[in-house]
């Protein structure tokens, strides 16, 4: 299953190849030409009519995880951040080191061990660890080196209200959206540009847009979803269930507000549900895209992620649905000699 | 097969207060190396395999089967679940844990709560607070309470890791490492003869105060008790001094709750057989089913065995398979180097 | 219907942990035409025997209350005191108290730079005594005394100081007069030094060894403006215990209970306590272990003077506890 296949694979910024792969293979009789750039991102190219304009869909393949710093005398191995996230959540969770996919737990002091105030203040990532097992620096340095990449240990789940749980639905969700927007025909041209190294500043799309220089750019991604009782309602950024939602501002984007209000409207109009994503903090693809050159009109749709940026990311399968109608439907809208630039 | 067992008891899920799920793992594999099982009024479990002598004396071992975990305190109006804990739960690594709430049917789980972006610095700063905490289900209220009530158990939902060298990871190895040394145990004691009746009770309740090893001790009233437990395995960031090495041998107690003739022999043993083992001292209280065993009825003479585990009360709790098997070794030279010992003797102060 | 006459002598009598045989008295008197059997054992607890053939239950509320006990007398007759149980210094602060002889005394405390430095080390009891000597006619080092507060009734809520666990008590007492056809046999203990760590219920339980243990207690309430967070409120039903710090009831009892609530319709909340203990705490851990359980009494401001509960919860609880042991 596509979405399973894409959420077990482990790509962090800089590290995408498995994904990569993953997707050449799926998009490869469905588009006319793919290249491979200089960083990395899947360009593929879907022709369309005459007079109709190009449009660049962007998804990133990489998630956030960890790399490998230094191996310790003991042979346990210390590791940075690759990607943001917040260190709180690392402490006892399982996850698999380098290529080989090494099984290693990030594991923490015993509780009895431990003062009061100890309790209350998180662990920074420096003080942290990873243990594969090994029994000394040696017996890891066999297995394991500086640079590797590190993904959290964590398995494709479906439960509670057609809901799914797994690790990097940020940007999976968007890149398997993408994948099946692919396997349609449409009048306009599509540049679909699964890119790179979003986590660590849009660097994959930068690059990506100012090759491509399309008309018009959409951006598909997961976004945050803090729909959690504790939290004001004014602060959900969007809710799990209401459908796809679509950027009005982010802090990389100010996005067009008619085409934004376009793709809500067609959304509404065909019965799909759909909702705004609200201003916060955060950014995606759309940041890099929408400045390049003398700027790109562009609109970001993403589908609402409980516990981003997380081992246990949360998304409702009824949303991506409704995601993947979405592109579809606007896609088809566009009318010949719209968004045209010269 | 160890690994095999030891699996079976760790993906068991058996929250303190509602072990039965454990215990089932537990009987099925302690049957065909015991004579009888019987479970106490608590819960507790004991394999009991008789000994050859005529007045045979009694030896009991225990191990916990609980583990510690979370409890359903709250369906809020989204269908969000809040949630307390049950035993040492450390609140730092519960974020983002996938659990299972075993209400009339085991509805999985994510433990989430406020994301980063909209705290207060100074709330950054902090561990998020169980109480700020909230167990996602994916379901409606109405849904939820079809299947979930008040006061339901809540466990970490993790399989167990294999690491290298014979290492592995997961939740409840304290204390189901335990329960398999009991199980090395009784499969070493199987071939050899013993005098004494032995015991090995899976007990129930250690981790909110060893109240499952209180009644069963009181139960079998034995001759000598001896606890097997998990000790603080050695990482970088702990003292030298306060941990013990995974890989080179259980860990023998030494200290106020062990009769001093129990930790001799037991080291004797361990030299005669070449098992590995290593030192651990307690000036007072040991923290396991030891020191509600000593206490009992007219007092009791005690032993402890702890396995060394990193990460203790995480979900990751790290063991060496190898100290393992040579606890169960241990123990069953052990009880057998006491056929035809004038117990009263030995231990007397 | 609530019997306040009853009510009032056993919330105003003199009884902190150790010192219970006024209240011993009182409870003696009230239940002599209803128990088979009376008897006091070695650390004080009252124990009433209702006979039967069936099961061994013994039911378990505790006599005792929190209180002061006075650990030295200034020359000016202030009086110096630590606590007896759990008595918090901000409840503690400008209360009266009352000395087994009736003399009575305000809390008072010493000048604080912040009020959050405030410790019973910091307090002291005035007698209204001039000096040592006065004050050595009325009261000595090592004397008690228990919080002062009138009792008072209106409407469905009951205000007073020990209503934990005086209304447990009461429970007990009224289940005990109301047991007809009751086929087991049912030990009602009235115990003592609950409060300082249960006890006088781990004896009497050793001494009675009973198949199974009921404790009547009172519970915390999450109902009042920013609560600590909890499922139990005043005056929608007695309250079935699933976990406190001291025990995690055993399943048995605990479903024994909820199902005779369903089946007699008598409202009930299940309860879970993130602090605190009761005498099923002792009980269950006697011998081989005897599964227990609690019946609640939600009840507001715990260890304070001006204790609070619903005298409908009150009722449940005692039908519950009778159906219960009828069964």
């Amino acid at each position: 299953m596509l979405l399973k296949r894409l959420t077990d694979a482990c790509g962090m910024p800089g590290g995408e190849g498995e994904v990569r792969e993953i997707i050449l293979e799926e998009i490869k009789p469905y588009v006319d030409d793919i290249k491979v750039d200089r960083l990395g991102n899947i360009i593929a190219t879907k022709n369309g009519k005459p007079g109709y304009p190009k449009v660049m869909i962007a998804a990133h393949m990489d998630e956030v995880g960890l790399m490998v710093k230094s191996i310790d005398d003991g042979g346990f191995i210390r590791f940075a951040q690759a990607g943001g996230l917040d260190e709180r959540i690392l402490v006892s969770k399982p996850v698999l080191v380098g290529k080989n996919k090494i099984q290693g737990v990030i594991g923490a002091k015993a509780i009895h061990l431990q003062e009061k105030d100890e309790r209350e203040t998180p662990l920074k990532t420096k003080q942290l660890y990873i243990d594969i097992g090994a029994k000394s620096k040696e017996d890891t340095e066999k297995l394991v080196k500086p640079g590797d990449y590190i993904a959290f240990d964590s398995e494709y789940v479906e439960f509670g209200n057609n809901l799914v749980k797994a690790k990097a639905l940020d940007d999976r969700a968007g890149c398997a959206a993408l994948i099946e927007t692919l396997k349609h025909d449409y009048n306009v041209t599509i540049v679909a540009a699964f890119t790179v190294q979003e986590e660590i500043g849009l660097r994959g799309a930068t690059v990506a847009a100012y090759n491509i220089n399309p008309d018009i750019a959409l951006v598909l991604e997961g976004t945050l979803c803090s729909d959690v009782s504790n939290v004001p309602e004014q602060s959900y950024i969007t809710k799990m269930g209401d459908g796809p939602a679509i950027s009005l501002m982010d802090s990389r984007t100010i996005f067009p507000k008619d085409l934004a209000k376009r793709i809500f409207d067609i959304a509404v109009k065909n019965g799909v549900g759909i909702q705004y994503r609200l201003p916060s903090a955060g950014g995606n693809d759309a940041g890099a895209i929408h400045i390049t050159r003398e700027g790109i009109p562009c609109a970001a749709i993403s589908v609402p992620c409980r516990y981003i940026h997380s081992p246990s990311c949360v998304m409702s399968k009824d949303d991506f649905e409704g995601l993947k109608k979405i592109i579809k439907l606007f896609l088809e809208d566009i009318k010949e000699g719209e968004y045209i630039r010269d | 097969m160890l690994r095999d067992l030891l699996k079976e008891l760790v993906e068991a899920h058996g929250l303190t207060g509602f072990e039965h799920e454990a215990a089932k793992v537990v009987e099925k594999y302690f049957k065909p190396y015991s004579d009888e099982i019987k479970i106490d009024k608590m819960g507790s479990l004991s394999a009991i395999k008789k000994g050859k002598a005529e007045n045979p004396k009694r030896i009991m071992l225990a191990a916990h089967m609980d583990e510690i975990g979370l409890m359903v305190k709250k369906i809020d109006d989204k269908g969000f679940i809040q949630f307390t804990n049950v035993g040492g739960v450390d609140q730092r690594t519960l974020l983002t844990q996938e659990v299972i709430i075993h209400g009339k049917k085991d509805l999985f789980g994510v433990i989430g709560s406020k994301p980063p972006h909209i705290l207060e610095t100074s709330e950054r700063n902090k561990s998020v607070k169980m109480e700020d905490m909230l167990i996602d289900v994916g379901l409606p209220k109405e849904e939820v309470e079809k299947y979930i009530s008040l006061g339901d158990p809540i466990t970490i939902r993790r399989k167990m890791l294999n690491l290298k060298n014979d290492m592995v990871a997961g939740k409840a190895l304290d204390d189901r490492a335990g329960v398999a040394v009991m199980y090395e145990c009784l499969k070493e004691l199987k071939n050899m003869n013993h005098d004494c009746d032995v015991y090995a009770v899976a007990t129930v309740q250690e981790e909110v105060g060893y109240r499952g090893a209180i009644p069963a001790t009181f139960e079998i009233s034995p001759d000598i008790g001896i606890a097997i437990d998990v000790g603080f395995g050695s990482t970088p960031e702990l003292p030298k001094d306060e941990t013990s090495d995974l890989g080179k041998g259980p860990c023998i107690g030494f200290g106020a709750n062990i009769h001093p003739k129990v930790y001799e022999r037991l080291v004797k043993v361990a030299k005669e057989y070449n098992i590995p083992y290593q030192q651990d001292i307690y000036p007072g209280a040991t923290g396991t089913d030891a020191w509600g065993m000593q206490v009992t009825r007219g007092g009791i003479s005690t032993g402890l065995i702890s396995i060394p585990l990193r990460y203790m009360h995480t979900s990751v709790e790290t063991v060496d398979l190898n100290d393992i098997k040579n606890a169960g070794k241990l123990l069953a030279y052990f009880i057998v180097s006491l056929n035809g010992e004038d117990l009263e003797g030995m231990l007397c102060y | 219907m609530i019997n306040n006459d009853l009510l009032k002598r056993l919330l105003e009598t003199f009884g902190p942990s150790g010192n219970e045989e006024a209240i011993r008295e009182v409870i003696r008197e009230e239940i002599k035409d209803y128990a088979d059997e009376i008897k006091v054992d070695a650390l004080g607890n009252l124990i009433a025997v209702k006979k039967g053939n069936g099961k061994k239950i013994m039911v378990a509320s505790h006599m005792d209350e929190i209180g002061i006990m006075v650990t030295n007398i200034d020359e000016n007759g202030f009086l110096r005191f630590t606590n007896i149980g759990g008595v918090s210094p901000f409840t503690a602060l400008y209360q009266r108290v009352m000395f087994a002889d009736g003399t009575m005394g305000v809390v008072g405390m010493e000048k604080l730079d912040e009020m959050k430095d405030l410790a019973l080390n910091k307090m002291f009891i005035d007698i209204g005594a001039n000096s040592r000597e006065e004050a050595m006619k009325k009261v000595n080092v090592g004397d008690v005394a228990c919080f002062y507060a009138p009792f008072i009734q209106d409407g469905d809520y009951i205000m007073s100081k020990a209503l934990d666990d005086r209304i447990g008590c009461y429970v007990a007492i009224e289940a005990l007069k109301a047991l007809k056809n009751c086929p087991n046999e049912v030990y009602f203990v009235f115990t003592v030094q609950e409060e300082v760590g249960l006890r006088g219920a781990k004896t009497a339980a050793y001494g009675i060894d009973p198949d199974m243990g009921i404790a009547l207690d009172v519970t915390s309430t999450g109902d009042t403006p920013k609560a600590r967070p909890m499922e139990v409120k005043m005056g929608k039903g007695t309250a079935i215990k699933i976990k406190d710090l001291s025990i995690l009831a055993h399943p048995t009892v605990k479903n024994l209970m909820i199902e005779t609530a369903k089946e007699n319709n008598i409202p009930y909340q299940l309860e879970i306590l993130e602090f605190g203990g009761t005498d099923s705490g002792a009980i269950h851990l006697t011998k081989s272990g005897v599964p227990s359980g609690v019946i609640s009494v939600p009840c507001r401001y715990v260890h304070s003077p001006s204790e609070m509960v619903s005298v409908k919860d009150v009722e449940s609880s005692i039908e519950l506890l009778v159906k219960v042991l009828e069964k």
